[in-house]
Parts: C-alpha cells; structure tokens; sequence
C-alpha cells in the first residue's frame, strides 16, 4: 500500500490543496465543502466516505467543474501539474472525459433518453479523438465487451430504457473509460443498485483499475464498498475532513470519535451483537455550523475546547491524519 | 428456534398470491392482459412478539408482500389468517377495524407524512378515528407519551414535517403506527433511506419497542446486515417466490438456497482484509421479468448448479432442518 505523504512526488496525478465550496444562497453563504486536502498518485484509489449533507459529492462536482451556478470555488486542484480550478469552460471540455471521466449514481438519468447507447458512446470518441464513425462504432463495442456487456453489437442500438439499472451502470463506465481517462471520479455509483449487481459492478471496476491503471476518487456513504476497493480513505463530515489514512489505518485504528462511531454503527453480516451502537443527536446545519468543531455536540469525548476552538487536521507518525483534539492533546479516555 | 411451537400465532398466510394485470396502452378493450406475479405462493406463520425478517432484491415481491398482508392490495388466491380470523372474508369496514391491530411503516419517512398537519395531528389521528370518545386532553397526553417514548421532544408537537430530518420523520411514522397499540407492525424498508448513524438510531429504537409492548414485527429490507441484526426469523424471496425461510442463526451460518449464498457472498463488510480476500459468487445475467417468469424454479436461468429437473418442477419450501426451510429441488445432492 502506498505509504501517505503529502510531498508531490513524480506520480502524483491529482493534488487538491485547500479546497473550498460555497453557495450563495436566500440565508447567507453555505459552506459546503471546507480547506480540503488530499493527493492522488496514478492507479491509486481513495474513497470520499460521509453522510447525507458532508459535502463528499459538491468536491466532485467542483473538481469536474460542474457546480450549480451560485457556487463559489477556492483553492486549487492541481491535474499533472495544472490547476484545473481556473480553466474556463472551453479549456476544462478538453480534459474532461478525455483525461478525467465521472459516474454518476443514477445511470438513467445520467444518459440521454432519445438516443440510442451507442451514439452516445461513439460521440465520446467523435468529438474527443476525432474518430470516424466506424472506428468509433468498433471502439464502442469492444469497451463494452470490456465492461461484460453481453451482446455487446447487439446493445449498440437500444435506448436506455431497454437496460436494466446494472447494464445501464455498465454503459456509463463503458463511456467513462472510452478515452481512457487517467482519473475516474465515481459519485456514488452503486448506490441505486442491488447488492448482487452492486457486487458484478465493483468486481468489473477492480479488473478495470489493474487493467487500464485508472486512478479512482470513489465516494460513497458505505464503508464495505470503501474497504474492498480502496488504498487511502478520507473522512467528511460537515465539509470538513475528520480523518484521512490508507484504509488500514482508518478500518483499524481509526483515531476521530466519527470515524470510530461510524465503524460501530454499521450492523455487519459478519458479526452478532444486539444493540447497534449509535452516533446521538442529527448532523449540524451547514447554514449555521458551530464555531467549534462540528462534531462537538455528537461526540461523547467533547471538552469545553472542542465548544471554541476548531480543530486542525494534525498528521501523525504513520502519516494518518486527523481533526480532533482528543487525538492530538492524547486526552485519557 | 424451537421456542416458537410454544409461542403464540399472530397471522397465519396460506398460499398468498398477489397478480396484477398489465395491459399494454394501446390494448383493445377485450385484449387479456398478462398476469404480473408479483407474490406467487407464500406459506407464513407470524409469532407473537418475534421479528420475521423479509429480504430480497428489487422486483422480488417483498413490498407486495408487505402490503398484502394489511390487505392493502387485493389478494389474488390463498389466506392470511389473523388469529383465527381470514382476513380475507373480511368487507371494508371489518377490515378497517382490524387494522387497528395492524400497522405498518413506510419507506421514504416524508412522503408518508401529511405535509399540511403538524405532528401531533398526524400522531393523534389514528387514536381520534378509532376512539372519537376520547376527550382533547386524553388524546393530547395520549400523543405527548408516545412522543416522549419514541424520543422526539414535547416542543415539537406543533410543528410541520418538513422542519424534520429523515430520521425524526421515521420517530413519527413510528409513534403514529405505535398509538393504537397494534400487535403487529408491518415495517416496510424503514431505515434504507436514512444514513448510517441515524439507522441505527432507529433500529435500537423498534427493538426497544417491541420488547417493551410484546410486538410483533416483519421487517422488509433489501440490506441483509440490518435483517440479521433485527430479526428472529429470515425469510428470502427472488421474484415472487420464497426461496429459504429460517431462524436468523440457522440462515447466516449455513445458507443452503444457491440464491441466498450468492446474495451473502455480494454484502460488502467494512473490513478491508476480508473484503479483499473473499470470493463473491456473482450471479449470471439480469432478473427475469415477473410477467414471464422462467417454468420450475424461477432462479434457475442464473443457477450455476441448475439441470433439467429444475426447469420441468417448481421446487416449494420444504424442511431443510426444524428450524430452516429451503425450496430447491436439488438440495440433497447440493449439501
């Protein structure tokens, strides 16, 4: 597993640094995603895990440059070395798809309904590579094969409402990695399907991350997903980043009160136990977030500093790092 | 589980069939339509005060299910007999009553809330419908009581659902099934649109519950983690079929029906060495369509171990051991 630093090495493909989403909304400014950090080296995966509302989705949206219009961005994210925060529209159409691709969590609505799969495949490749129709339509069949698609000549010219949800899912990676992209951003994208297609999806992106060494930013609010797919997992809650590590560190030693609270409120086919053990209260409102930490109503550790003073994400030996000053401070639990 | 041969039966359903007819939009008025089966022969016995856990993928017939048991889909062929009583005899107003004993909770906690009544109307109108006798000052403490057990603050009784979270929406779905004192509550996917965190706010709650007024509960779901930790009993459908009915114990550790296995080798479990080292049985191409189910057993088109005589003879729930039945015709081979 690739050892966490922060140091941009050769092979680093995505480095965010201070990331910051803001709405502009009727109540003031939202933050919705807050000084967020990580690095992405080629072929790595790291999963954005949180809940409803923990700003995991508006950080792929900005990254792909995809924000609402009343959304405001700050800091940068550096793609090999260019900061693809500040490319206008035209400049970020070129690399999108071509070098950085994006699933979505509903596969039907994310394909266009009047046309047929395979003109919107070929249209990938038509207008990112400048194709002809036939090697286009040649290409398309054989990422399909590569997704599993059964009949895959014969699927080119159904329309989407044709395919069950799984398929449909199969088609968007299909497109996603038709320019083999070198980062593939997953938005929740087994999310919307059952757990036996959910298992055929995430075994066909594991074969696809060795085959093609696509880096993946994977997110999603469930933690078995994370655990059989990803090297390194970052932690939001509120917009903020709780914890970041490789996945062992974060399964097995988490150190954030979240992350461990988390972990044990996910019932698990593999064990029995009788009463789940439960995070109290509700997320805070991102309208009006605490001053302190804002996890601090939630946690069963808080002090009175937890109330005032928000905590910085502090990085430890192993290169774990996270935001909590029981962590830090090594408070005697 | 033995204990249940000593444990009192709440519902007993005998070879329920839920079919519904789908005519294509531009039938002609004396076309047949086809038969949807979406439930096609389910044998059930509820006890008193255990969990029965329902779990399937999408198209099984779990939800019809759910709903065929209050009668709030019209029942095709067979009974669900609540104690003593066919449900199915009953007329309109007769069932009515009954459904003071029965409740259920939805899915999507808002959408199943009158957005136009505050909170302590909609938890309070099941109580003034049945006992328009009760004065305002009964039913308001009546209300204020349940509020307080399912953990949702007094201060709150005037409000309007949408000022609440998912999670606070489901305590009232919950309060509202729970003021009539039902014996049973028909929960359907209660905690699969809520995050983690507040999932399991909710389901220590409905076990508290239950232990606490002797409930009886059937708890459809298509997470098969949460179904082991709430129910006693599990019950598996694939497209309208029940295909494995056991004690939770029996059904986790040893799952006989090919289909089960797959389901629980797909579950992912937070731990990434596990997670990395398992084998996951992946099942074959896509769900039939219920209107055209496959002859015999209808998983046998994405069986790995399925022949000839499963295609010819539909295999039906049968004793695996006392405490854990299978419908798979070729069982004893397989084992």
């Amino acid at each position: 597993m690739t050892p966490l630093t922060h140091t941009t090495s050769a092979n680093t493909l995505l480095d965010v640094g201070n990331l910051r989403v803001r709405f502009k909304t009727p109540d003031g400014l939202v933050t919705a995603v807050n000084n967020l950090n990580f690095t992405l080296a080629q072929g790595e995966t790291l999963g954005i895990v949180g809940e409803s509302g923990s700003g995991k989705s508006q950080t792929a949206f900005a990254l792909m440059g995809l924000l609402a219009k009343n959304g405001l961005i700050e800091g940068e994210a550096r793609f090999e070395g260019s900061n693809i925060l500040s490319l206008n529209d035209k400049a970020m159409n070129r690399i999108r798809s071509k070098d950085i691709a994006m699933i979505f969590q509903d596969p039907m609505t994310s394909l266009n309904p009047y046309m047929k799969v395979g003109q919107q495949l070929m249209e990938v490749l038509t207008l990112h590579k400048g194709m002809s129709k036939a090697n286009a339509f040649d290409a398309s069949v054989k990422m399909l094969d590569a997704v599993k698609m059964p009949e895959a000549r014969k699927r080119m010219a159904m329309y989407p409402h044709e395919f069950s949800g799984g398929m449909r899912q199969r088609v968007m990676i299909a497109m996603a990695l038709l320019c083999q992209p070198k980062l593939l951003i997953a938005d929740e994208p087994t999310t919307a399907l059952d757990v036996t297609v959910q298992a055929q999806i995430l075994t066909l992106l594991n074969e696809l991350k060795q085959d093609f060494n696509t880096a993946i930013v994977m997110i999603t609010h469930d933690l078995g997903v994370v655990a059989g797919l990803c090297d390194k997992v970052l932690v939001m809650y509120a917009g903020q980043t709780m914890e970041y590590g490789t996945a062992e560190d974060v399964f097995y030693r988490p150190t954030h009160p979240y992350t461990q609270g988390l972990l044990k409120a996910i019932p698990r086919l593999d064990s029995e136990g009788s009463t789940l053990a439960t995070i109290p209260g509700n997320p805070p409102n991102l309208l009006n977030l605490p001053t302190g930490c804002p996890f601090e109503a939630r946690c069963e550790f808080a002090r009175a500093r937890c109330l005032t003073e928000t905590p910085i994400l502090n990085t430890f030996v192993s290169g774990q790092k996270s935001a909590c000053h029981k962590s830090t401070e090594g408070w005697a639990v | 589980m033995m204990q249940h041969h000593t444990q009192k039966t709440l519902m007993e359903v005998r070879n329920l069939k839920v079919h519904f007819t789908i005519k294509p939009d531009n039938a002609w008025p004396w076309q047949k339509g086809h038969a949807l089966k979406a439930v096609d022969g389910v044998d059930l016995t509820i006890y008193e005060g255990e969990t029965l856990g329902v779990v399937g993928e999408s198209g099984c017939g779990k939800s019809t299910l759910a709903r065929a048991l209050l009668r709030l889909v019209p029942i095709t062929e067979g009974n669900v007999v609540w104690l003593g009583q066919d449900l199915t005899d009953l007329d309109k107003k007769q069932m009515r009553d009954k459904r003071q004993e029965l409740q259920m909770i939805f899915q999507d906690p808002l959408a199943s809330l009158d957005p136009r009544m505050t909170v302590g109307d909609i938890i309070a109108e099941p109580l003034v419908t049945f006992h328009p006798e009760l004065s305002k000052d009964e039913v308001k403490s009546a209300v204020r009581q349940m509020m307080d057990r399912v953990g949702l603050l007094p201060n709150v009784i005037n409000r309007y659902p949408h000022e609440f979270s998912g999670g606070q929406c489901q305590r009232i779905g919950i309060a509202r099934a729970l003021i009539l004192k039902p014996k049973l509550i028909v929960c359907d996917e209660p905690v699969s649109a809520l995050d983690v965190s507040i999932q399991a706010q909710v389901v220590n709650l409905l076990k508290e519950l239950q232990t606490e007024m002797n409930l009886s509960l059937v708890f459809i779901a298509h997470d098969l983690s949460v179904v082991k930790h709430i129910s006693d009993r599990v019950l598996v459908m694939y497209l309208g079929n029940p295909v494995e009915l056991a004690s939770k114990r029996s059904l986790y550790a040893q799952p006989q029906h090919p289909y089960t296995k797959a389901l629980m080798s797909a579950v992912p479990v937070p731990d990434p060495r596990i997670e990395r080292s398992k084998s996951i049985q992946l099942l074959a191409g896509d769900l039939p369509s219920p209107i055209n189910p496959p002859s015999g057993c209808v998983f046998r088109t994405r069986c790995p171990h399925a022949n000839d005589t499963c295609a010819a003879q539909k295999p039906v729930l049968s004793a695996f051991s006392n405490e854990h039945q299978v419908a798979c015709s070729r069982l004893a081979e397989l084992s």
